[in-house]
């Protein structure tokens, strides 16, 4: 097939459009930098294509799931587990879970927006306990990023004074709901820290987007613009530089390398056509998510790079990690026959518990913060499933009618999410077999979870349990068994992948240094999970913001004194 | 009530500046929909794109023992459960065997004890049969298929008839709509919980 060269050179050309991407083109094209975006999805525009305030009743699914859309059908991110035509394996005894957004924004369409900084201890804890290792940078050196990103897209929260849960610029935080007091009550009696939730909802306006309505329905897309998701804060204003140039459905294979050893573009599929591309730049910036960047780094080989491009020192792919998580629930009989009231809120809850216990005194390393769920949320497809395991334990008819009524946001939620330590078993690699419909080799994975995520995540369900019953709930699941991993979700499902292009101070044990340079190809550089040294007992986010807005000013910088 | 396009675009327009309605519609949800239905004659003039003539017949009986209708909402098939179960049959093919499968199932039981199928049985017959399987906890395990059936019948007909426009009008569900400053729960909301 012939390759079709386009005469452009861009100055930069980023791959991947979520967090980490969208915050390289803001930066580099407010920078001057003339810009190429490439997405492997199609275009989203929240202001056209959000589904906000549709009722159940207006579509055949209710809000089911459709294939391109596994949370529901008006959930914002199209793509999923499994993607058609593009597979990925695991190897033999191992389980992971991968979900890739496949449109532009990525997945920062339906997230949570619970965006926490990492603390100043999440930044050094090999020096803590002696596991993992440290990253080459510290809280203070990020810290004035994470200020500008707070300025910059907008979050709610409330300062604290908490150690290593760092205060930021806060718009106010919503008044709790009833359940969540009734949570927080709980929470105080067992000295478990329960405060405002941090999510990036503007509960006042801020750079031309209005506040929040509070129709509680973030994930669908905000037709207003009232959160964070990368097309309409970021993308969108960049392009109005007049620099940026977005292309979509380009499904990057490779980086490509010129005489010098430097990167000198990239490869791509045009999804459209089928046709192969390529695309001349002066920097390369991978930001495809920690996974789908560390493919591509693997699978540009070249004489220069025989193990694939910035992988000299072997480790693209390793020190894989995800969030941890495990979930349980409760039906609370105090919530039964709730007075109605509009309940819906923000799309997230109002508060939430971050890590709370010095690990000195517990059997397991690292810590996790909880999300709570609950409320008399707008009923949709599934909507009170297994009303037989309620009190009266199923039925017909008239007292079956009354029971929804009765039980209706009368269950209340907790979900742990934890902090993961890297180890030698949990890995991607390019599969040696397999490719995808463009022909490009895909990952595999292997996965294995150690008993330091095993014994936290008992801890989580001892928690839980131990608040739940405090509220008087009925728990009908019973506590998880050694054996089943004390109920531990699989590796991948809580989409916090990180850490396969680490940076570090050491060029044999890192890939990126601390500015997320590749060590052997000074133009290319990470700006996704990848770059990750830890996870933290916080959602990554915010970090990938800041980082990448740290590592686009470091391109900016480099480029003005003609380096790149 | 305004459409959801109508109220998106008059958000944007507005900006931040709230001037719709809240929570007109609760009360009148039932109403208006049965207006809406009969004028387009839902029910009668839909035509099954998967349960046969019988499995419609049936599913039409069988929904409204389970959701009827009582002084507050109309019942399950006032609410189109049926029309919205044959739906989502076509969109997934993968659930129709264990769906029509059960409905197989109850006609057999009906026959082996009454012989008569489920929609020839008397009310009394019917309501034999729904009381081994409708209580999980309690029922004799020769009824095991038929209770692991109907739990996720009685579960998507729930669904069906309480995304209908009736169903959450009688939940009283009162959201889903843009709310210009949020003051939290209601005060008695909070005062019932002691909060």
């Amino acid at each position: 097939m012939p390759i079709f060269k386009r005469r452009d050179v861009y100055d930069v050309v980023i791959v991947g459009s979520g967090a980490g991407g969208g915050m390289a083109a803001h930066e580099l094209t407010k920078a001057g930098a003339r810009v190429l975006l490439l997405e492997a999805g199609g275009m989203w525009d929240n202001s056209k294509d959000s589904s906000m305030l549709a009722w159940p009743w207006e579509t055949d699914r209710r809000g089911g799931s459709t294939p391109e859309r596994p949370f529901g059908e008006h959930d914002a991110c199209i793509g999923g587990w499994n993607i058609p035509g593009e597979p990925f394996t695991t190897a033999p005894g191992s389980r992971f879970s991968w979900w890739r957004g496949r449109m532009l924004g990525g997945r920062t369409n339906h997230w949570g927006r619970i965006s926490l900084r990492f603390g100043p201890d999440d930044f050094q804890r090999k020096s803590i306990d002696g596991l993992g290792d440290n990253w080459p940078i510290t809280y203070d050196e990020i810290k004035p990023y994470y200020d500008e990103v707070d300025k910059l897209v907008g979050i709610f929260g409330s300062n604290e004074g908490l150690r290593n849960h760092p205060d930021g610029h806060f718009l106010p935080a919503p008044a709790p709901r009833c359940w969540e007091r009734l949570v927080k009550k709980a929470a105080d009696r067992h000295a478990v820290t329960c405060i405002p939730s941090r999510l990036s909802i503007l509960t006042r306006p801020v750079n031309g987007r209005p506040a929040c309505h509070y129709c509680g329905q973030c994930n669908r897309g905000c037709a207003t613009n009232s959160n964070f998701s990368s097309p309409n804060v970021l993308i969108y204003p960049a392009q109005q530089t007049g620099r940026l140039t977005i292309r979509t459905d380009a499904m990057v294979r490779e980086v490509s390398v010129g005489k010098n050893g430097l990167a000198d573009g990239v490869l791509y599929i045009d999804k459209i056509t089928g046709q192969e591309e390529r695309v001349d730049a002066r920097v390369v910036v991978l930001a495809a998510s920690a996974c789908e960047s560390a493919r591509i780094m693997l699978n540009s080989k070249s004489s220069a790079f025989p193990q694939g491009i910035g992988n000299s020192s072997g480790v693209v792919g390793k020190y894989l990690t995800d969030t941890t998580g495990t979930d349980v629930g409760g039906f609370i009989p105090a919530l039964m026959d709730q007075p109605r009231h509009n309940c819906d809120g923000v799309g997230g809850a109002h508060l939430y518990m971050p890590w709370w216990v010095d690990n000195k005194k517990l059997d397991f390393p690292r810590g996790y913060h909880i999300e709570i769920w609950g409320g008399l949320g707008m009923p949709g497809y599934g909507f009170m499933g297994g009303i037989h395991n309620y009190p009266p334990g199923g039925g017909y008819g008239a007292s079956l009618k009354n029971d929804y009524r009765k039980y209706w946001g009368a269950t209340i939620g907790f979900s742990g999410r934890g902090e993961m330590i890297p180890n030698a078993d949990s890995y991607c690699e390019i599969d040696p077999r397999m490719v995808d419909q463009w022909g490009i080799p895909v990952l595999r994975f292997s996965w294995k979870w150690s008993d330091h995520e095993h014994l936290q995540v008992k801890h989580m369900q001892e928690t839980f349990r131990t608040l739940l019953a405090e509220m008087g709930a009925e728990v009908r699941s019973t506590m998880p068994t050694r054996e089943s991993g004390y109920g531990i979700a699989t590796g991948g499902s809580i989409i916090h992948e990180l850490g396969t292009v680490r940076m570090g101070n050491d060029p044999k044990t890192s890939a990126l240094d601390s500015n997320c340079t590749a060590w052997d190809c000074k133009n290319l550089f990470v700006a996704d999970g990848g770059p990750f040294v830890s996870q933290a007992d916080k959602n990554p986010t915010w970090t990938i913001l800041a980082l990448s807005m740290r590592t686009s000013r470091h391109i900016a910088a480099q480029r003005k004194a003609g380096k790149l | 009530m305004l459409s959801r396009r109508e109220m998106v675009a008059a958000m944007a327009a507005a900006a931040g500046a709230f001037a719709l309605p809240t929570q007109a519609r609760a009360a009148e949800a039932s109403r208006d929909v049965t207006a809406a239905r009969m004028a387009r004659g839902v029910g009668a003039a839909y035509e099954p794109k998967v349960y046969t003539k019988h499995e419609w017949e049936t599913v039409r009986v069988l929904v409204d023992y389970i959701i009827p209708k009582d002084d507050r909402s109309g019942s399950a098939t006032d609410a189109a459960v049926p029309e919205f179960m044959d739906t989502m049959l076509h969109l997934e093919p993968g659930m129709r065997v264990a769906h029509r499968g059960g409905i197989a199932w109850l006609d057999h039981e009906c026959l082996r004890r009454f012989s008569k199928d489920f929609v020839s049985a008397s009310d009394a017959e019917r309501k034999l049969v729904l009381d081994d399987i409708a209580f999980p906890r309690t029922a004799k395990p020769e009824f095991s298929h038929g209770v692991a059936w109907f739990n996720s019948f009685r579960d998507f007909t729930a669904t069906g008839f309480f995304t209908s426009e009736i169903g959450v009008g009688d939940l009283g569900y009162v959201g889903n709509t843009p709310v210009a400053d949020w003051t939290g729960c209601t005060p008695e909301a909070y005062r019932r919980l002691g909060v």
